[in-house]
């Protein structure tokens, strides 16, 4: 072999391993000094370079799904009222309008007095609720029912911007309540709207899970009862009752919603969950659709101890001026009357109007301080489009992840121990090659990881695992190749080059075809099984270096210094 | 040098059906095991010990300063409203229990702002676990770190519906690009017949672990589905090995027959097969043996893979690529001996074709 290759190849292995180890144990964004030589400088430095997955490092990992089918619904049923109202204010005679959300269309739908018509009033609709193409509707007419469809493609884009919406509410929900380092992501595919929270340290995410869900859709409606002059806000003992009192032949007219009234039992200082499973009494009511204002008209939200001393909190709030107007119109105008707040369906306190009221209200009802401050928070924070609902909650303690660290290290160690023991005895010297080609791999490995800014995972460490393997096999291919070529007859140095040659196609081969399949892995996998072939395949790439090359340099290296007669090599 | 073949000459396809039955039995015995849970076992037991990545539910690791027996600690969780728990101990670390619940729906929480889509399970557990002392301060690193605490929650791992209806979909589908992936390399390098023989023997492995799985009951989990994963990787490693060794030696040796070329591969690289699978082997009994609960079923995955991979490529890979061979080239000499009485001089030209991809020459024996 030339003399000059092996300088060549030498070199470049030295500055790959060095700068290989720097990446792994050298400090990062400040410069080297002697303390990184030490022990405790390598260890603090290995900590703070390589990233390691929840799993591992402890934390919690949630998976929210935006439940779509709730906000195309909610979309059909207010354009179908809207649609009601706009053709009435034009003076047009309407019979009747509702939504149809069965077998995953949505549609709204209105039905007009006069079928000549149904052109002009589709017109006069459409100035004012935003039912284009461009939003996704699509319409049709038959006799004198209007029918407005929501397409599927016009669904995609709702869900996707509904979803973007969504997270970026989260976002503000999160920082808000000061989660250290949360990860926020889309998750699974293109139609799955799924968000993934992960939050490092946190390991009771119950209060997170509480303040994100909270869709926070404030309404103040009208309450459907007898003046106050004339009593109490009218009641019922369960939602049966209320909808009988509507006498429109038990079910509930367009125009009127029948939501639960809860009065709440919460004392303050008492844990929420503890008395998790005493179910406040519930009382139903009849309210007016739509409602006065909504969320969307909220300028502020704060929480506010109830009575000075007390232990109990409200939450205050006031309008922007477009809300304000129209909330003072109609409170000037029911006097005497009872007014609610809504939330999320739930009707939450209820008073009469004393007076006209403009830009400020309350939510009373006896909160502790902590669900105060997170309601307000919700509130500030915007409604969520569509509800959320937990589809995967994981947490994993800062000893669970350790114990698996130090479990999933000491069978490598044993794991490896083993390897070069056998090495050694079977190849005698050519296993020192082997072993260092293995290390080298680690380390290198490792380096790619840290490069690329991957976590590591326990599925990531199933794939060095598969590494080291395959690593292993590269050695004992060109070994045993070498081996049957020196038994062949062949002499030492050109055994050494066949040996390389032939098991350099098949090392090709294998290797090609594992990248090949992380590839599709990659494609087809999400989280852990990405880690996995994201491992293997900078794994594999970092093998055809260590097992080949630097194998190969090696051999050359020992054969220079027996010269071209050599007549035996330790393998 | 230490050696552990010397020149050995085993006729292995000779046993290919030895070997095929047995797979076909293995394969038989664990699909037919999982068929039977699934449809007769009176307690409704799933053909697979699915964890709740794929069937939903929540499982949560518990450790106690002062454990409580198992009974009680059940009575309490039945009190707290749950139905159809299973307690496990943890083996290897004193007190720590996991808990496993299957889907318990969604309650409204009593604090009533914010119960969408909250899995009840944890709160109820919690209340359960709250009848045996106080648990952890959050803040504390370790259960040791409170001393006023009797327990700690671990971690927990609870799944939705569609998530783990998404997983398991996704687990299927990943598992199949791979090999689809691998079917594609193999036939892009080496022939159609070669990757389907490779496919179908680590198809074969991956079944057969399944099989096992469901006869033993081990969970299959997301940590599995990665060993099977790793496992395809190392089966499919080994028959390319073989496959490249034929793909040399039919250069080499152009009158020999693919039966006896397929065997003499094999036989040559016989000890690098033993040696890496071995190695191998070895790490994965340390993981079985120090990795942990966590890992167990993991690394139980992974003995199991190994085991058959090894087997499958020299009984199950090389098989089936030679048979599918031979087919072709019966069919194509049947086509040529057809086209000859026809047209006599393309016909001498397509079995000069023929041959030089199959190879020269009748087997040596007789199928």
């Amino acid at each position: 072999m030339k003399k000059r290759n092996l300088l060549q190849r030498s070199i470049v292995i030295a500055i790959v391993t060095v700068v290989g180890f720097y990446i792994v144990i050298g400090p990062h964004g400040r410069r080297p000094h002697l303390s990184d030589l030490r022990w405790s400088g390598i260890k603090a430095n290995l900590q703070n370079n390589i990233h390691l997955g929840l799993d591992l490092k402890g934390g919690s990992h949630l998976v929210m799904r935006v439940k779509i089918e709730d906000f195309f619904k909610r979309l059909a049923e207010e354009n179908a009222l809207a649609a009601q109202a706009t053709a009435k204010d034009a003076g047009y005679d309407v019979k009747e309008a509702h939504a149809d959300t069965s077998g995953g269309t949505y549609r709204s739908i209105l039905q007009v007095g006069d079928p000549s018509k149904t052109k002009e009033i589709r017109d006069a609709v459409e100035k004012k609720v935003d039912f284009s193409d461009r939003t996704g509707w699509s319409f049709a007419s038959s006799g004198n029912t209007l029918t407005w469809t929501l397409t599927g493609t016009g669904q995609r884009a709702l869900a996707e911007s509904a979803t973007d919406q969504a997270m970026k509410i989260i976002d503000t929900r999160i920082n808000a309540v000061g989660v250290a380092e949360p990860t926020l992501a889309r998750h699974g595919g293109q139609n799955s709207h799924e968000i993934l929270l992960q939050m490092p340290g946190l390991q009771d995410p119950e209060r997170v899970k509480q303040l994100l869900a909270g869709a926070s859709h404030l309404e103040l409606v009208h309450v459907v009862s007898t003046p106050q002059t004339q009593g109490p806000v009218q009641t019922y003992p369960g939602e049966q009752e209320a909808i009988a009192s509507l006498n429109s032949g038990g079910k509930v007219p367009t125009n009127r919603r029948v939501l639960p009234y809860t009065e709440r039992p919460e004392l303050a200082g008492q844990d929420a969950n503890a008395n998790a499973n005493v179910q406040p009494p519930k009382k139903w009511v009849v309210i007016e659709s739509p409602a006065i204002v909504d969320g969307a008209q909220l300028r502020s939200a704060t929480a506010n101890q109830s009575r000075a001393g007390a232990d109990e909190y409200e939450i205050d709030f006031s309008l922007k001026p477009a809300g304000a107007q129209k909330f003072g119109e109609w409170t000037g105008a029911n006097i005497n009357e009872y007014m609610g707040v809504v939330l999320d369906d739930q009707v939450k306190s209820i008073a009469y109007i004393k007076g006209q009221i403009f830009d400020t209200g309350q939510i009373s009802g006896r909160f502790s301080k902590q669900s105060a401050d997170d309601l307000a928070l919700t509130l500030r924070s915007g409604a969520l489009p569509a509800p959320i609902e937990y589809q995967e909650e994981r947490t994993v303690g800062p000893s669970l992840g350790a114990d698996s660290i130090r479990a999933g290290v000491r069978a490598s160690l044993l794991g490896l121990a083993l390897v070069v023991f056998f090495m050694l005895i079977y190849y005698r010297g050519s296993g020192i090659n082997a072993i260092i080609a293995l290390l080298l791999n680690m380390v290198l490995m490792l380096a790619g990881l840290i490069m690329f800014g991957a976590t590591l995972t326990l599925p990531g460490i199933a794939g060095i695992i598969l590494t080291i393997g395959m690593a292993v096999d590269s050695n004992v291919l060109i070994f045993e190749r070498i081996r049957e070529e020196m038994r062949s007859g062949k002499t030492i140095p050109s055994a050494v080059e066949q040996g390389f040659a032939h098991a350099f196609v098949t090392i090709i081969d294998t290797h090609v075809t594992t990248i090949v399949s992380s590839l599709f892995l990659y494609a087809f996998g999400a989280g852990p099984i990405r880690g996995f072939a994201v491992t293997l395949v900078l794994g594999l790439l970092v093998n055809l270096f260590s097992a080949v090359y630097v194998s190969r340099t090696i051999f050359i290296w020992l054969l220079s210094r027996k010269g071209r007669r050599a007549e035996s090599l330790s393998i | 040098m230490i050696r552990l073949f010397h020149e050995v000459r085993v006729d292995w396809l000779g046993w290919r059906r030895f070997f095929i039955g047995i797979s076909i039995l293995l394969m038989l015995a664990g699909m037919g095991t999982a068929l039977y849970r699934h449809r007769f076992h009176p307690n409704g037991t799933d053909a697979f010990n699915l964890g709740v990545d794929f069937k939903g539910g929540t499982v949560v690791t518990v450790r106690f300063k002062q454990p409580p027996a198992a009974d009680a600690l059940r009575a309490a969780i039945n009190q707290a409203g749950i139905k159809d728990s299973v307690l496990q101990p943890v083996l290897d670390k004193k007190g720590e229990f996991l808990v496993k619940v299957p889907h318990q729906g969604f309650e409204e929480s009593a604090t009533g702002e914010s119960q969408a889509g909250v899995d009840a399970a944890r709160t109820k557990i919690k209340r359960a676990l709250n009848t045996f002392g106080q648990e952890a301060d959050p803040s504390a690193k370790t259960l040791e770190d409170d001393p006023k605490a009797a327990y700690k929650i671990e971690g927990t791992d609870a799944v939705g519906q569609v998530a783990s209806k998404q997983l398991r979909t996704q687990a299927i589908a990943v598992t199949v690009a791979a090999l689809i992936g691998m079917l594609l390399f193999i036939a892009f390098r080496f022939e159609w017949t070669y990757g389907a023989g490779a496919v179908i023997a680590v198809f074969h492995t991956v079944l057969v672990t399944l099989g096992l799985f469901s006869i033993f009951q081990i969970e299959i989990n997301l940590t599995v589905i990665a060993a099977l994963l790793t496992l395809v990787g190392f089966d499919v490693n080994d028959s390319i090995v073989i496959f490249d060794r034929i793909r040399e030696n039919r250069k080499l040796y152009r009158r020999m027959s693919l039966y006896d070329v397929t065997n003499l591969s094999i036989n040559q690289t016989l000890s690098r097969t033993v040696i890496t699978s071995g190695l191998v082997f070895l790490s994965v009994v340390s993981l079985v043996l120090l990795g942990g609960e966590t890992l167990r079923p993991f690394s139980l995955a992974l003995v199991m893979g190994i085991l058959f991979g090894t087997y499958d490529t020299i009984a199950v890979a090389g098989p089936i690529m030679v048979w599918w061979e031979r087919r072709l080239e019966a069919s194509n000499r049947a086509a040529a001996a057809k086209q000859r009485q026809t047209d006599p001089v393309s016909s001498r030209k397509s079995a000069r074709t023929d041959r030089s991809r199959n190879g020269v020459g009748k087997p040596s024996r007789a199928a």
